[in-house]
């Protein structure tokens, strides 16, 4: 599609180039939304409800008002009108209803976080208590369908089940996971009289604007949102949650001061999203020799009973394997609880665990080998749409995975292998995830003192965007990286689609290369100083003609002890077909970084939901266990070359969800095969061998 | 109260600290070096980690008044020149943004001083470059939520490497 891109003689594209941001982030110095450094801040700290539902009736606020340094006590009383735009999440103090447990009611603003600490706990509220319900279960009576979702049904899987000489059909369940993203949410707000200035810890620095300008009926223009670094997100720094809205409101009745609030660890539990938990049907129909003649999911996920959310876990059936009756379903339950959100890989992540794992007990059951499974369940066609792929290398991935691994002389009977008291299997799973792009970005190249500058508000949440666009801008211009000045995460600057779905760095980058298309077009190669050009991510035609997607495949060895049951995994092996990749070194980081993830969710994550009280019990890194240093081991990410003239200009497919994607289930595949134990639920724990 | 004490080799004071307050609050919110990182506030994260007299402590659970005249380093004073807009990084810190160890950036600097200790306990002290099980328990107590660590450990091993060399040889590796 690019000539432009593909003539370059710098080819900065490809190049195992270090981090743009290394430097400052090495050294203390890349400053995070907490740490601008802003004369005389205020800090927040939120009231949360302690009650599941009802309203609050009274505040007392006379001790908390009376703690040396205490600003202002900030409840529904006092807050400003927000416009209804359409997301309860956000209308934040707009009323005195409880919706869930931890909800936003109020906040203390005083001089230093500890004394708004202190007063937060000295404030008095007396609810009106109403009963609640956030038992999450497929049993429930109350289950419906979500208008996003229709089922999706072709041919009659009842009809293949009833008729297939080999059936699977089991409930796989994966738990409530938090994003926990290693920088708290955290933000300052500056009310003054030009408008509201935020530095946010956020994906999308004009999404934040659009939508606070919105709900606070100002003038987008008015609204400006400064991000250069985020300490990650994964997911839950995408959309906005209700503090970025709580630090406005403070800051509007305190104006030209700062207003700071970074959330704790513990409030991250509560007030910023989560993975849906689970449950999923899962059936297959097939051949003796593995061929499917059918496939189906049922999803049964929960959501807020204020704001829907769904998890549509049922996705991957549609892209995965040939059959010719299909059915996927989607039912929420809608609970007394806080809105689930995205988490890495939504939809995906969770959704092709069950299937996965549901290949590898078809596997056994026709005693066929689980990589030549899924070889010859291979489709010609995007199965749901029929959509020829835009490039397809599942495969190709398998293939290499097995080669690298050493898959060849494995035997399959399970539990054969025994060393030093381990259990020792090994397992396979597939990984997918769609190649999206968003639309809206629009980028400027101007040359200024020998250089070019880039500028597009795009958001580097550890992916690599500081650097990946800046070599991706150099190729485009035809110069050196050290030509390239970019400027991102500010939304002063030309409009940027926000980090998610995978889409930040083909989204950014094809309208970075049309920018610097448009600008050679109108300057030529010698420009002069002071010239200019911007151009907007222009639309691809090919978006509807083909289906797009990333595949991978990954190898997990396990290890059960015989007698007390611990897990370990030594080996993680993953092969991903994600077209052209912009950095090596950058996107083994978001390979491997997915993958551990993975492991994590595999072995550890798993937000445990008291039904009494209607919140998550172990809400803190003591006892909300992601996975540390000694969990992994060896763990490789490799990629095939995979050429894609169809995805955009770059040739490339997102790549910072892929990863979590199929980890789990070849971790659970290789258990069974170390063990004989058909694990179905995560965290995949000690007790599961015990029994 | 008053708190004075030595950061990367500056006396500082801080007057009108409340008792309760952490010594990871000062650094971050009246000495203006939000280098080391405020992700958990209970000392499981270790983003937050400073030598103290020489040994590496969670800052976020340190009382600020248990600083008072003692020697506090931080991220923002291993840069070898001490001076950040020259950007002469430490091996450590060169070998991190090397190997690929950084990606979101938070968790990095307390790993930071976490590794620098552990290469001055071995190399600095004429022992040989740490293995991988010393790098892994040494690093225990750091939470990385983007890289997977593999890469950090690689980090760890090539600055060990380079520090050795550089002691060995009597110049840069």
């Amino acid at each position: 599609m690019s000539g432009l891109l593909e003539n370059t003689s710098t080819r900065a594209i490809g190049a195992d180039i270090g981090r743009v941001d290394g430097p400052a982030k090495v050294t203390g110095t890349a400053t995070y939304a907490f740490e601008h450094q802003l004369n005389a801040p205020a800090y927040l700290h939120p009231i949360q409800a302690t009650v599941v539902r009802g309203r609050v009736r009274e505040f007392d606020t006379r001790d908390a008002e009376a703690v040396p340094g205490v600003l202002t006590v900030l409840t529904h009383d006092n807050a400003a009108r927000l416009a209804d735009i359409g997301d309860a999440e956000l209308a934040v103090l707009q009323s005195d209803e409880v919706a869930h447990r931890g909800q936003v009611i109020g906040a203390v603003l005083a001089e230093t976080p500890e004394a708004a600490r202190q007063a937060v706990r000295l404030v008095r509220v007396h609810y009106e208590e109403r009963s609640h319900d956030v038992r999450f279960s497929a049993a429930r009576t109350d289950l419906y369908t979500p208008g996003e979702a229709e089922d999706d049904e072709q041919g009659d899987l009842a009809g293949a089940m009833a008729s297939a000489p080999v059936t699977v059909d089991h409930t796989y369940t994966t738990p409530m996971e938090h994003n926990n993203p290693m920088e708290p949410h955290s933000t300052i707000a500056v009310w003054e009289d030009a408008g509201l200035t935020l530095y946010e810890s956020t994906q999308g620095v004009h999404s934040v604007r659009s939508t606070m300008a919105e709900l606070f009926g100002l003038d987008p223009e008015r609204v400006r949102v400064i991000a250069p670094h985020v300490g990650g997100g994964f997911g839950s720094k995408g959309p906005l949650h209700p503090p970025v809205v709580l630090a406005a409101l403070a800051a509007r009745l305190l104006p030209g001061r700062p207003v700071k609030l970074a959330l704790t660890r513990q409030q991250m539990f509560d007030l910023v999203g989560y993975r849906s938990p689970t449950i999923q049907r899962v059936r297959l129909a097939a051949e003796p020799d593995g061929r499917l003649t059918g496939i189906g999911i049922d999803v049964t996920a929960q959501t807020a009973r204020f704001k829907e959310f769904l998890e549509q876990a049922g996705k991957p059936t549609e892209v995965m394997y040939a059959a010719p009756n299909r059915r996927i379903t989607h039912r929420l339950a809608a609970l007394d609880v806080a809105p689930p959100t995205w988490m890495r890989a939504p939809g995906e992540c969770p959704g092709m665990f069950g299937p996965e794992v549901a290949m590898d007990e078809l596997a056994v059951a026709c005693g066929v080998d689980p990589v030549e499974l899924r070889v010859r369940n291979e489709p010609g066609t995007e199965p749901a749409s029929g959509r020829p792929f835009s490039s397809r290398n599942l495969v190709a991935c398998l293939r290499e995975g097995a080669r690298r691994f050493g898959w060849q002389d494995r035997d399959p009977e399970p539990r054969r292998r025994m060393e030093d008291g381990w259990l020792v299997g090994t397992g396979v799973a597939a990984s997918t995830y769609p190649t999206g792009q968003m639309p809206g970005s629009v980028a400027a190249v101007r040359f200024e003192d020998g250089h070019y500058h880039v500028r597009i508000g795009a958001a580097d949440i550890g992916t690599g965007a500081w650097t990946v666009l800046t070599q991706i801008a150099a190729d485009a211009l035809g110069v050196p990286v050290t030509a390239v000045r970019l400027r991102i995460g500010d939304s002063s600057l030309p409009s940027a689609s926000l980090a998610g779905g995978s889409t930040g760095t083909v989204s950014w980058g094809s309208t970075i290369v049309a920018a610097a298309q448009a600008f050679r077009e109108r300057h030529g190669t010698a420009p002069a100083d002071g010239a200019e050009a911007r151009a907007g991510l222009p639309d691809n035609p090919n978006r509807e003609r083909y289906a797009m997607h990333a595949f991978g495949a990954q190898f997990a060895e396990v290890r059960v002890h015989a007698d007390t049951g611990e897990v370990r995994v030594p080996r993680l092996l993953g092969v991903f077909a994600a077209g052209r990749i912009v950095n090596p070194r950058t996107a083994r980081s978001q390979f491997i970084g997915g993958m551990t993830m993975g492991l994590s969710m595999a072995l550890h994550e798993d937000s445990v939901v008291d039904p009494r009280f209607g919140c998550v019990v172990n809400h803190d890194l003591a006892e909300y266990h992601i996975a540390a240093n000694a969990d992994v081991v060896d763990l490789q990410a490799h990629w095939i070359d995979e050429a894609d003239p169809y995805v955009n200009p770059l040739g490339a497919k997102g790549i910072g969800e892929i990863g979590i994607v199929g980890t789990a289930a070849a971790i659970v595949n290789a258990a069974y095969h170390a063990t004989g134990v058909r694990v179905r639920e995560l965290p995949m724990t000690l007790e599961h061998f015990l029994a | 109260m008053r708190v004075s004490f030595e950061v990367n080799g500056h006396e500082v004071t801080a007057d009108n600290v409340w008792p309760g307050e952490s010594l990871l609050y000062v650094l971050r919110e009246r000495l203006g070096l939000p280098g080391s990182k405020n992700a958990c506030e209970q000392g499981e994260c270790g983003s937050c980690t400073v030598y103290l007299d020489g040994v590496t402590v969670c800052s976020c659970l340190v009382a600020a008044g248990q600083a008072q005249g003692r020697a506090v380093r931080t991220v923002e004073g291993l840069a070898e020149s001490g001076d950040l807009a020259e950007r002469r990084l430490s091996p450590v810190q060169e070998a991190f943004v090397e190997a690929g160890a950084v990606q979101c950036g938070f968790c990095t600097p307390g790993l930071l001083v976490q590794t620098d200790d552990l290469i001055e306990r071995t190399v600095g002290q004429g022992g040989g470059v740490p293995d991988e099980a010393e790098i892994r328990e040494h690093l225990a107590g750091n939470l990385c939520r983007c890289t997977g660590y593999e890469k950090i450990i690689d980090a760890v091993r090539l600055a060990a490497e380079r520090t050795a060399a550089q002691r060995d040889g009597g110049g840069p590796a």
